[in-house]
């Protein structure tokens, strides 16, 4: 038997070609069709260019694989320039004869036809530029540019069949780049010769806010993802995030983090939250949200994790003083680079972006906890099913990362109903809920907070009233008794009141048991009297009984006299 | 490179320049249409320089071809370009300014 020693050409499965470009090999399946040309169309500016252009620079760069691009629509300085901004050094690449640009111009003002003619000339220049530097990869971009300079359309279109053919004979992994149509992939339908592979770019504006997609129409002999996935263009080149949901299939731990709020512990089963899990911080304007989340931002630093935090109402400056104010000094951390902030308006960019950058921010920054406050402001720029979407996709991502995540939610007064009624009913993706609300009451507002829910943990079903001080937060008891719930100053006199009537009551005991004393004292000298005169009768009983027993005695010696005298008369 | 020179005696020069593929059919078409109405039109002041890409694929670059074979007016400016085999000698004339276009 032989072995099939060269894989290139084993026939059952396709070869495939890593792009570099983070997520795109991911949806793919291990990267474009390799020795093939796929096709990458979509409208203007939605960066065709730059993926093709990132395609050749990582082949070159990480996979040492040299590129070709042939430009039919900017000059090369254009291009060096263009790229330079996303640290994409070509003149380097370029001097180590890893990357070969050429332009292609063409001007129809320029150029007459006189008969019969083929593009062999584009042939040779390619074929010259590939084996100057060995190229595996070429772009062309974009190939269309010919439709606008040359009038016979019969001819370009069977020398374009040609040249895709050649490009597959050659062996190249090819990149072509075709404009969007009216109603087709491409304007001149070159899709019909590039059938291996064909990824759509897209940039939608909806609501003001655009977001760049990428699908994969196509792709021949080989499994790849099918949804719309947004990417991102930064300073890094693309990013294409995969992020759709990740499923229910992570581990859970059973490690406790402490919330820094030692009373918070305490009512969590005296651990605090699960590591991994999610958070759920919801209450009205100003009752404390964001202090609990700098609060557990604090806690997580000071074990020397890392913290993400996500603000998008406030600045990271502003954060870092209002929290200084209550006595959390986040600063060090900032300068330790255990803490990041994030601050970002909402409206900047649209949600698919948001979750985009705050992925990549995760992924490098590599948190233990991610804090994003508050989650509410979402919701102005995506229907509630589309943030709810976004937030459990973005929730699955960090739980498979075992990341503890807090939200706050700013919940809109209006009782205690919508208060448990999270916007986009996003509580049932969170792990433990905490529901923070004001108590007004004898004309204070004071600040109330209760654990709604807590997954896997017996946690406590008491209110405990929330107070800011300038050494944190501190949790302490409601008072709960026959009036209601008391908070605040009125909770203070409530139990001052208690503490009076105490008292009251305490002299009233000492009142009563004393006038006992003396009515038990009195009653005992009038036993003692008693017992006396009782002394006196029985003495004088005993006397008089005495007395009457002399005379009994006498009485009868008298009567044994008389019959004594009488007894001669007796016995006769 | 094949090089034909004609020495001329008027100011204007004519500089052409032909590319082309190795010898195909087109190309020598091409040449043969090209030299018989420069004979007609410019004779004794042109010079034709043909190019073989495939000898010298790096020439290419310089002068933006992509089509073979193409006719490039070096000489008297602006560049022109003509593509094709040369057989429509009108476009030809029209293209390398020796007749008006509208004419």
């Amino acid at each position: 038997m032989v072995k099939a020693i060269n894989n290139v050409e084993s026939p059952e499965e396709l070869q495939k070609c890593q792009t570099g470009i983070r997520g795109l090999d991911e949806i793919t399946d291990g990267g474009l069709p390799k020795g093939r040309p796929t096709l990458v169309c979509g409208s203007a500016g939605c960066g065709k260019t730059l993926l093709a252009m990132e395609f050749l620079v990582r082949g070159a760069a990480q996979y040492n694989e040299p590129g070709v691009f042939v430009s039919f629509e900017e000059s090369s300085e254009e291009l060096v320039q263009n790229v330079a901004s996303l640290g994409f050094d070509l003149n380097g690449l370029i001097a180590h004869k890893k990357m070969y640009l050429d332009q292609v111009r063409i001007e129809r003002s320029e150029i007459e036809e006189t008969g019969e003619y083929d593009l062999e000339g584009l042939f040779i220049r390619l074929n010259h530029a590939i084996d100057s530097i060995g190229a595996n990869r070429v772009v062309l971009d974009t190939i269309e540019s010919l439709y606008s300079g040359l009038a016979n359309e019969g001819i370009l279109r069977a020398e374009l069949r040609r040249l895709f053919r050649w490009l597959k004979e050659k062996g190249v992994t090819a990149i072509v780049t075709g404009e969007r149509g009216e109603n087709t992939l491409t304007r001149h339908g070159l899709e019909e010769y590039v059938s291996d592979c064909v990824i759509l770019l897209d940039n939608r504006v909806e609501g003001q806010i655009s977001t760049r997609r990428l699908r994969i129409v196509k792709y021949r002999g080989s499994s790849h993802g099918t949804n719309e996935y947004p990417f991102l263009i930064d300073e890094q080149g693309i990013s294409v995030l995969p992020i759709t949901s990740l499923g229910l299939q992570h581990d859970v731990s059973t490690e406790r983090i402490s919330s820094g709020i030692p009373r918070l512990d305490i009512m969590l089963e005296g651990d605090g939250y699960y590591r991994g899990s999610s958070i759920l911080i919801s209450g009205t304007a100003g009752t404390g949200k964001s202090s609990i989340a700098a609060t557990f931002a604090n806690a997580t630093c000071s074990r020397g994790e890392r913290c993400l935090y996500f603000a998008f109402e406030e600045s990271a400056s502003q954060i870092i003083r209002n929290m200084h104010s209550i006595g959390i000094g986040l600063q060090p951390w900032l300068e330790q680079g255990l803490l990041s902030i994030h601050a970002v308006r909402p409206t900047v960019y649209g949600l698919e972006m948001h979750l985009v950058k705050m992925y990549k921010l995760i992924n490098e920054f590599k948190p233990e906890v991610v804090i994003m406050d508050p989650v509410t402001n979402l919701i102005s720029i995506g229907s509630e099913t589309e943030v709810k979407s976004m937030l459990s996709r973005l929730i699955d991502f960090l739980k498979a990362s075992h990341i503890t995540a807090l939200f706050t939610n700013l919940s809109h007064a209006g009782g205690a109903v919508s208060l448990e009624q999270t916007e986009f009913g996003i509580s049932s993706l969170m792990d433990t809920w905490i529901l923070l609300r004001d108590i007004e009451l004898g004309g204070e507002r004071n600040r109330g907070l209760y654990i709604l829910k807590s997954r896997g943990m017996a946690h406590s079903n008491q209110i405990r009233e929330f107070l800011l001080t300038d050494r944190g937060i501190d949790l302490v008891d409601v008072y709960a008794g026959p009036g209601g719930v008391l908070t605040g100053s009125a909770r203070s006199a409530q139990e001052a009141q208690e503490k009076a009537a105490e008292l009251v009551r305490r002299d009233e005991t000492g009142r009563k048991k004393r006038e006992l004393d003396r009515k038990k004292k009195a009653l005992e000298v009038q036993i003692t009297a008693l017992r006396s005169e009782f002394e006196a009768v029985e003495e004088e009983t005993n006397k008089l009984i005495q007395q009457e027993e002399i005379k009994e005695k006498v009485l009868a010696a008298d009567r044994a006299g008389m019959m004594r005298l009488r007894k001669a008369d007796a016995d006769s | 490179m094949n090089k034909i020179t004609k020495k001329t005696e008027k100011p204007d020069t004519w500089e052409l320049r032909l590319y082309v593929a190795g010898a195909t059919p087109k190309s020598l078409l091409a040449f043969a249409n090209l030299k018989k109405l420069c004979e007609k039109h410019l004779a004794g002041k042109y010079t034709i320089e043909v190019i073989d890409l495939l000898k010298n694929p790096q020439l290419a670059r310089g002068d933006q071809i992509l089509a073979i074979p193409t006719l490039v007016r070096k000489l008297p400016p602006p560049l022109k370009k003509i593509i094709g085999d040369l057989s429509n000698t009108e476009r030809v004339l029209v293209g390398l300014d020796l007749r008006p276009a509208k004419g």
